[in-house]
């Protein structure tokens, strides 16, 4: 079997204002889309940022790409397609200006890059804008041009800092379709995020909270940590159920949703004749209660609730 | 219990230039809802909101919050609304407690109530203990909580958010709309604009905006159930990227795309695809694992809805 | 170094200066602005002084040397008096700048002893334009004793060779016309150079961190070394055209003599900008802020450069103390080296001592600039 992508061992960072990254493990496989997946503050950009040979580690090991990113970062850097949150466009510059600054700075030569760049510009829908000042883009469309000038050197392994932070859903869309092909491709995708919904896109999940790993795995198989199910109960007036339900029985947690109760109970079948006694019982009124899938926010909600000196947030 | 309309939009226009931010847009809120404006961003939904506030005056249409017209008692609505804009509008060199009394002197809260008031937004925000912190040192959750509690010192009837969770995580986010639930179980009336799709499901009910326009309105799910012509079936397979290539141009299938390790396809007609989906992907040499139809997200019903590529559609102005 | 990723660097850079019209005003109109206020506003120089004249004597040489006076542009003799009270209220009501009293015996002492005296009465009030009227007035009396030596001679038929090397002593001037805006707009080059410069560079890395696009270069496989090289190379650039172009306006506008060679102008420029560049970089690195290092440039290269240059004030008139510390203001090597190349067409061999001071600094600044950057973001 072929090496992982991305190997890091025993990973730890701390700043002066507390520890960011913890002694954290993980691998990425050529070829799949690993997600980073936590709130402000767990590290995931650290971790990215380690990874890309800009910030160095306080401890342990990280390779990408074969290399020791630890003690030798520049040589990654020609391997790695790195997109932080403050992406890296000069809005002064064009479009084609900015992928060609890109370019000169992998070496890349400018046949291979028209050729690459059109490819790209033409999967992202921007060939008209070649000639627009990158500050002139719409949010979505930087996002993708940020995408482009970390793709111009076709790099194996992709690291990309919450992308789609403030796109719309259309380019959000379009941006995970443009990683799907790539990771059809060969390329290896390290991608944070902090939308919960948008880490069922990812082929496994690396649970991020305060520096360290809750949990790593497919997103199906991180469903299946959640003890018992959920159950969706339809209503007008949600936030009434929640006030009723919230202390009862095997009730883990409930989240008062706009025309729906969502409900995590340890034991579905078992409770759900009960919660519906205890509704009729307060004269609440109600529609279809029926189990429903958990989100990955679900599972991260429990998780984070079960760990020791913590009253989440 | 029948409840009254706090918020009605009637034709709503604004124009800047030769530039249409929001074109004929009408709705009407009751008390106690929580109806929320969805749509990427520059659609318009700020625009709304602030016409709403009485901050920017209607080129045309109409528009009433909490009884008084926003074009022409613009200092009454002022003082039945909340508003928390997007970037929070607290000032990050002052303390916590120093935010709330600033707030609470604008809004000329006084005396007991003033007390009383500001212990209740510490104890919604969380911070009870923390006055003393400066508010820039505060995590993005604190300083939410903190600008919601700023917002609603003087009681007001009606809550305008704008944008409230960006930059704030998830777990936050959650509490966050706890506390929006319980404002309006109190019969607060709660407009709130979104670009999130996962979040717009707190809503009671929606309107989503594309391009200045309502394209749709409803709860979470009407708007779900109504908006995709056609079915969402989820289909595993490998490899995938052959069946992604063979479905694309089979005809009977609307839209297909990657989603994490499966196909997220839309189908004309669900019955019949079950059948031969898998059998025209296996004659091909694709495994078919599972086809099973899902219900759509909100985000597949904007994509469904807008029919077309916001970024284009820009560039065409 | 990977010349091809330099060069990236420095296009995008000329781009930005291009579409950014503070760095446009900064590298085109802040120059041409400079060396217009500095030649027409700071000019030193005082035209039509008015003098009154008490003439005791009224001889032919009395004439003579009033003549000299009246030729001269820089003194309109507007009065003669005939007492010396009247003198003395005239400059007190500040009718004129200058008194002048030739005393009765003053062709009889020139032709006996070939020594005589004339008395300036100047108001010092104003110790500038009191000092630049004597300054002028002993150029004047000096050019007349200069005819009266060679009459002298002549009749005492002495040949002119013998003659020439008294007016040596003017010549060591290099400005024979006593014009202090050939004194001024050479050193306004290096006033030129030390703001754009400055201001221009200490921009660059900061402009990177502030608008968040250093983290995505540092990503990349250029080098830190790279990157100094790319981002200052077009400023180099830049500094040399403003030279040019200062230079041209100094000779076609202000007529400056211009003696020296345009090659050594750009090599003294060079090693100067080296420095001023380098230090402007560092100062970017270490703040990161664009304001900030602005402000911080401005202070450690225009302030020395204006104050203690001998730019404007002549370095041999200071405070020994303060004359010490303009050994170390990098900027009077250039100074100097620059009047020198105006005025007197120096070459290598003549400013050898100053070019030597500047290739030390730039050597040492450059030194300290490729270490001043680390691609982390720590």
């Amino acid at each position: 079997m072929k090496a992982p992508a991305v190997q890091i061992e025993g990973l730890s960072k701390h700043f002066a204002t507390g520890p960011a990254v913890v002694d954290l493990g993980f691998a990425a496989q050529r070829g799949e889309i690993l997600g980073l997946v936590g709130p402000d503050g767990a590290g995931k950009t650290t971790t990215l940022r380690i990874l890309a040979g800009v910030l160095p580690a306080d401890s342990g090991a990280a390779w990408v790409a074969g290399h020791d990113v630890v003690h030798d970062p520049e040589a990654v850097k020609s391997h790695i397609g790195y997109m932080p949150q403050q992406y890296g466009l000069y809005e002064d510059l064009t479009v084609d200006e900015n992928i060609r600054f890109y370019a000169d700075l992998f070496e890349i030569t400018s046949a291979v890059r028209k050729q690459r760049s059109g490819e790209l510009l033409a999967a992202c829908g921007m060939m008209p804008f070649r000639r627009r000042l990158a500050g002139q883009l719409s949010g979505g469309m930087k996002r993708k041009l940020g995408l482009i000038c970390a793709l111009i050197h076709s790099p194996e392994i992709l690291l990309l800092d919450e992308p789609t932070t403030g796109v719309d859903p259309v380019s959000r869309r379009e941006l995970w379709g443009i990683l799907y092909s790539l990771v059809f491709q060969g390329v290896t995708v390290l991608i944070s995020t902090a939308y919960f919904d948008e880490a069922e896109r990812c082929h496994r999940l690396l649970l991020l909270h305060r520096g360290g790993a809750l949990f790593c795995g497919t997103p199906t198989e991180l469903k299946s940590k959640l003890p018992g199910g959920v159950l969706s109960m339809a209503s007008a007036e949600p936030e009434r159920l929640r006030a009723a339900l919230a202390d009862a029985d095997g009730v883990l947690s409930a989240m008062a949703m706009g025309d729906a109760l969502h409900i995590v109970v340890d034991n579905p079948q078992r409770r759900t004749p009960e919660l519906r006694a205890r509704l009729e019982g307060a004269g609440l009124t109600f529609g279809d209660i029926a189990p429903m899938g958990a989100t990955v926010e679900d599972v991260f909600a429990y998780m984070v609730s079960t760990q020791p000196g913590d009253r989440g947030r | 219990m029948p409840k009254g309309t706090s918020i009605v939009a009637q034709e709503l226009v604004k124009r800047f230039g030769g530039f249409t931010a929001v074109n004929r847009v009408s709705f009407r809120i009751s008390t106690g809802e929580i109806f929320g404006l969805l749509g990427p961003n520059g659609s318009g939904k700020s625009t709304i909101i602030r016409m709403l506030c009485g901050l920017l005056t209607p080129t045309s249409g109409r528009a009433s919050v909490a009884g008084f017209n926003v074009a022409e008692q613009p200092e009454q609505v002022r003082q039945h609304i909340g508003y928390m804009s997007q970037k929070f509008s607290l000032y990050n060199d002052l303390r916590v407690i120093e935010n709330l009394k600033f707030y609470a002197g604008l809004y000329g809260v006084k005396g007991k109530l003033l007390t009383e008031r500001i212990a209740w937004a510490l104890q919604m925000a969380g911070l009870t203990g923390s006055e003393t912190l400066l508010t820039g040192e505060l995590a993005g959750g604190w300083k939410q909580r903190l600008a919601l509690g700023c917002a609603v010192l003087h009681r007001p009837q009606v809550l305008f958010l704008d944008e409230p969770t960006a930059g704030v995580d998830p777990l936050s986010r959650r509490r966050f709309w706890e506390l929006i639930h319980q404002m309006a179980a109190e019969d607060v009336t709660i407009l709130v604009t979104t670009h999130y799709m996962d979040e717009a499901e707190y809503c009671n009910r929606l309107a989503l905006i594309d391009a200045g326009r309502i394209v749709a309105t409803g709860s979470p799910s009407e708007i779900k159930c109504t908006s995709i012509k056609g079915d969402l079936l989820l289909v595993e397979c490998a490899p995938l990227g052959r069946g992604l290539e063979l479905l694309k141009s089979r005809p009977g299938v609307l839209d297909v795309a990657v989603f994490g390790a499966a196909l997220h396809v839309v189908v004309s007609a669900a019955q019949q695809a079950r059948v031969e989906l898998p059998a025209a992907l296996a004659s091909a040499g694709v495994i078919v694992t599972a086809v099973e139809p899902i219900a759509p997200s909100l985000e597949d019903a904007f994509v469904a809805m807008t029919g077309r590529r916001p970024d284009t559609s820009e560039a065409a102005q | 170094m990977n010349w091809r990723r330099i060069m990236a660097i420095a296009r995008k850079e000329f781009i930005q200066i291009r579409r950014d019209p503070h760095s446009f005003l900064i590298a085109v109109l802040l120059p041409l602005f400079q060396i217009l206020l500095l030649g027409y506003g700071a000019r030193l120089d005082a035209d039509h002084i008015p003098v009154y004249v008490y003439d005791q004597e009224g001889s032919q040489d009395s004439q003579a040397l009033l003549k000299h006076f009246q030729a001269s542009r820089y003194f309109d003799v507007i009065k003669a008096v005939d007492n010396y009270p009247e003198l003395v209220r005239a400059i007190d009501a500040d009718r004129c700048k200058l008194g002048l009293v030739i005393p009765w015996d003053f062709s009889r002492r020139l032709a006996d002893a070939h020594h005589s005296e004339v008395q300036a009465l100047l108001d010092g009030t104003d110790d500038n334009s009191a000092q630049l009227a004597l300054g002028y007035a002993q150029a004047v009396i000096g050019a007349y004793s200069n005819e009266v030596q060679l009459k002298w001679f002549a009749a005492r038929g002495l040949s002119q060779q013998t003659v020439a090397p008294l007016s040596v002593d003017y010549r060591t001037w290099f400005n024979e016309e006593l014009e202090s805006k050939n004194f001024i707009i050479p050193g306004t080059v290096a006033l030129v150079m030390a703001l754009m410069g400055a201001l221009l560079s200490s921009l660059t890395i900061a402009r990177e961190w502030e608008r968040g696009t250093m983290e995505q270069l540092i990503a990349t496989p250029a080098t830190a070394m790279e990157i100094m090289v790319g981002k200052l190379f077009p400023y180099l650039v830049i500094g040399l055209s403003d030279a040019a172009l200062c230079t041209a306006f100094a000779v076609g506008w202000f007529n400056v003599p211009f003696r020296g060679n345009a090659g050594m102008l750009m090599f003294t420029t060079t090693l100067f900008l080296v420095v001023i560049l380098g230090i402007g970089y560092m100062i970017s690195v270490a703040t990161k802020s664009q304001i900030g290092a602005s402000q911080y440039a401005l202070l450690v290269t225009l302030l020395p450069t204006s104050m203690l240059s001998g730019f404007a004030f002549p370095i041999d008139q200071m405070p020994a103390p303060i004359r010490a510390v303009t050994y170390l203001v990098y900027s009077r090597y250039y100074v100097s080296a620059l009047k020198g190349i105006f005025l007197a067409g120096s070459g290598l061999e003549d400013l050898a001592p100053q070019i030597g001071a500047m290739i030390v600094y730039a050597v040492v600044i450059a030194v300290f600039a490729t270490r001043a950057f680390r691609k982390s973001l720590q």
